[in-house]
């Protein structure tokens, strides 16, 4: 085996892993906002919000990421507003912004339904006695409905990031150097893509373990009270071990 | 001239010093189902009133339109003299005038649910200071000391850093009793409190009403504990079909029951 080659393999695709961190930064940054006004907008009760929000989830979750993000950066272009827009252009015109807003787009609908899910999963009771407590709508959604609904949310967002993560690999196709296009770039010169591939997957994997780690650690710390109390858990079983 | 005006306008709107609550002719319907078909009540304060009935019958309907987690069809509710007030909406329904006097006047009316419904992602100690601080807007530190306390009269202070799921029904009863008692509310309302309980585990939580109800506090008990109605209530209301069939006096009403309705309720619990 070539070790030489791994290795230098290896430190160039992680010189691109700046890159990567920053679209999935972002991505998932914007697309938390968007997700947010998404899944107001559905509790809200108007009409027009709930067919808004479903037409939108149907189009971003229905179609692949990939067509997204060539619609996006190919197709937007294509008409004259976008082009004479002194807001739109600079950002379109750039296939680092325009991966960023297509993966925000993407995974809004997905965290959209995510957290839909997660409020209507809180249950009544709790919300109930925040009424009869005379706590006004803002602080029962605070202090109750989104602790607990984030607690529920948050298996499935870690997901979400997990399979953001790997997407950051299609920003390959619209030129960006990020790890994904810095492999293809090496396999190009060298043509040897099993251990280029292995490489960039290796460094992938690593990534989501450790994604999945800090969520894990996360959910730990806020869920104390979905575990044994304290002093049966000595007992029982340790606190299981994270991170 | 200011001092008067106020004087007066806190005078006004009360028929009664004494009263704690009163309802008038309340009604209220799911869909075409009528679950209260005009009911009135009158808490003065210091009452204990027992809330009998059998299930479906509307307690807990009626309870929950007091501090309008449901809103009533029709109807007056006053709290210490205060009108709940209320408009026509637009399909012809009811609907609470001004949402700032009905949290106002529920943080008042602290309530005890039959399933505790205490918040499951707060200590014990939390779900106390929860409500005073957030609602009444008390310091913090406070409303702590207040809740250690509270723990201490409803035995449960070993556990104040326990979460509610790590713990019996009997003491989240208790947490969700010392929780009401934290907002030093005018009225409590108990629904079922005990209902959900283990049989063995319902004693205790007897023994802090009871001692509540020593205290002058005024409540509204829907139970099924007649035990509870008997001796510690100092009214009984008796609901059948969502109208009230009985009330009065409880050991009257008990050694002579005066319908056949509530003649019968109680010798079901006599088998
Ligand atoms: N939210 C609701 N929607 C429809 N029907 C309800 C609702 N709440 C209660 N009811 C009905 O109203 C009746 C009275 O219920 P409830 O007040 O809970 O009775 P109780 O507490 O005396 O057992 C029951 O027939 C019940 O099915
Ligand atoms: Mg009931």
């Amino acid at each position: 085996m070539d070790y030489n080659f791994y290795l230098s393999t290896m430190w160039s695709v992680l010189k691109a892993l700046p890159l990567t961190l920053e679209i999935w930064f972002f991505g998932i940054a914007f697309g938390l906002v968007i997700a947010t006004g998404l899944t107001w907008l559905r509790a809200s009760g108007s009409k027009f919000g709930e067919y808004f929000t479903r037409a939108y989830v149907f189009v971003f979750r229905g179609s692949p990421l990939l067509v997204q993000l060539y619609l996006v950066y190919f197709g937007l272009s294509q008409f004259d507003f976008v082009r004479h827009s002194p807001i739109l252009w600079p950002i379109l015109r750039d296939p680092m912004y325009c991966t960023i807003v297509a993966m925000a787009l993407n995974t809004a609908a997905y965290e959209s339904e995510i957290f839909r899910g997660a409020l209507r999963a809180v249950p009544v009771g709790q919300i109930e006695a925040a009424k009869a407590f005379g706590m006004s709508a803002f602080t029962r959604f605070r202090i109750v409905a989104l602790p607990i609904a984030l607690r529920l949310a948050l298996p499935a967002y870690s997901t979400e990031i997990i399979l953001m993560t790997k997407a950051t690999a299609l920003a390959s196709v619209v030129t960006i150097m990020e790890m994904m296009g810095t492999a293809q770039k090496i396999q190009h010169d060298t043509f040897r893509p099993i251990e280029v591939l292995t490489c960039a997957g290796v460094i992938y994997l690593l990534l989501n373990l450790s994604i999945a780690r800090l969520f894990a650690w996360v959910e730990y710390l806020l869920s104390p009270h979905l575990r044994p109390p304290p002093e049966q858990s000595q007992q029982i079983k340790p606190v299981p071990e994270v991170l | 001239m200011s001092a008067n005006v106020a004087a007066a306008a806190k005078a006004a709107p009360s028929p009664d010093d004494k009263s704690a609550i009163s309802v008038k002719d309340m009604r209220k319907c799911f869909g075409d189902h009528e679950v209260l078909k005009g009911i009135s009540l009158e808490a003065h304060k210091g009452d204990v009133i027992s809330i009998l009935g059998s299930s479906g019958s509307g307690k807990s309907t009626m309870l929950r339109c007091i501090n309008l987690l449901e809103t009533p069809d029709s109807g007056e509710v006053r709290v210490d003299g205060e009108l709940i007030k209320m408009k026509q909406s637009r399909d012809g329904h009811q609907a609470p005038a001004d949402m700032r006097q009905v949290e106002r006047i529920r943080a008042n009316l602290a309530m005890v649910f039959q399933s505790f419904n205490l918040w499951s992602h707060m200590t014990v100690l939390e779900n106390l200071v929860a409500a005073p601080t957030h609602v009444l807007k008390r310091p913090r530190a406070e409303c702590l000391e207040q809740a250690e306390a509270l723990l201490k009269r409803v035995g449960i202070w070993e556990r104040r850093n326990y979460y509610p799921p790590h713990m019996s029904g009997g003491q989240q009863q208790r947490a969700a009793i010392a929780r009401a008692l934290a907002m030093n509310p005018k009225v409590m309302l108990f629904d079922e409190p005990t209902s959900a309980l283990d049989p063995e585990l319902v004693g205790e939580v007897l023994r802090v009403m009871r001692s509540l109800a020593e205290e002058g506090r005024t409540m509204l008990v829907v139970t099924h504990e007649m035990s509870f109605a008997r001796d510690v209530s100092s009214k009984v209301m008796f609901l059948h079909k969502g109208e009230v069939d009985s009330l009065g006096e409880p050991k009257e009403m008990f050694a002579r029951p005066p319908t056949q309705q509530f003649g019968q309720f109680i010798a079901n619990f006599n088998k």
